[in-house]
């Protein structure tokens, strides 16, 4: 696990935030498609996220706790499409809302993935 | 006629069966985690780990059925959350010896953004208006 898919994953999941506030504020729902795209980005590099993750938790020789790392791994995937689904079936302001609690938990669960794995690594130093 | 049910999860609703649902899986994963690998560690905290786990997932299963029961369920579900996180909140600065390790209420909720401070308000707000 390494900060080139981290920091790439945070800085669209704020974007996102961002973009999301402003829809909110302007009462602009459903969200327009472009926004859906961006979503789309969002969940192809959570996946790609994912995979690298198992692959090197699977290789690594760091004490990571395994089991807290799958289930962030594992969040930041379902999180988006169950928030795009609340999203389109509430067509309100609240709907949106919850995209942004939806986005805003990727942001928190990478930056608690990037901590297990940086925690681990001065253990096993 | 169909009997007219009071629905709790739609408008504002969404939104708090999106952050509860959140919420129940974090203290679920949280709890499982701390009982499965060290239960003797930090007893007090874990056992509240799980309290504040089903209390969570009570609130949301409860918001998504909806009906008259459920609302009241509901309510005392988020009046024992509000009672846990302001009870938790306070005794982790006053008597932080007592939790040698976390819980989603510890310092009210400051390992996750204050949500779970905030939350039963919400919560609360949104029960009665229900009504």
């Amino acid at each position: 696990m390494t900060t080139w898919i981290v920091a790439p994953v945070l800085a669209l999941s704020l974007a996102a935030a961002v973009w999301t506030v402003v829809m909110i504020v302007r009462a602009q729902h459903p969200p327009s498609d472009a926004y859906f795209v961006l979503l789309g980005a969002l969940l192809v590099l959570l996946v790609v996220q994912m995979v690298v993750g198992f692959v090197a938790l699977g290789a690594t020789d760091r004490p990571v706790e395994g089991v807290t790392f799958v289930a962030y791994l594992l969040t930041t995937v379902a999180v988006v499409p169950v928030g795009a689904a609340l999203a389109l079936v509430e067509r309100s302001r609240w709907g949106t809302a919850v995209l942004l609690v939806a986005v805003l938990t990727v942001a928190a669960c990478e930056l608690r993935l990037e901590a297990l794995w940086d925690v681990a690594a001065v253990a096993g130093a | 006629m169909p009997e007219q049910r009071t629905t709790l999860s739609t408008g504002p609703g969404r939104l708090l069966v999106a952050l509860y649902g959140l919420f129940a899986l974090a203290a679920t994963g949280r709890s499982a985690v701390q009982l499965g690998m060290e239960p003797g560690r930090a007893p007090l905290a874990y056992t509240l780990s799980l309290v504040a786990a089903v209390l969570y997932l009570v609130a949301t299963v409860c918001l998504l059925l909806g009906g008259r029961r459920a609302r009241v369920v509901a309510l005392v579900a988020v009046s024992i959350e509000l009672v846990g996180v302001l009870g938790i909140g306070t005794l982790t600065y006053l008597e932080p010896q007592l939790f040698p390790d976390k819980t989603v209420w510890s310092h009210f909720g400051q390992g996750y953004g204050f949500l779970p401070l905030v939350l039963p308000f919400l919560g609360l707000a949104w029960l009665r208006s229900r009504r």
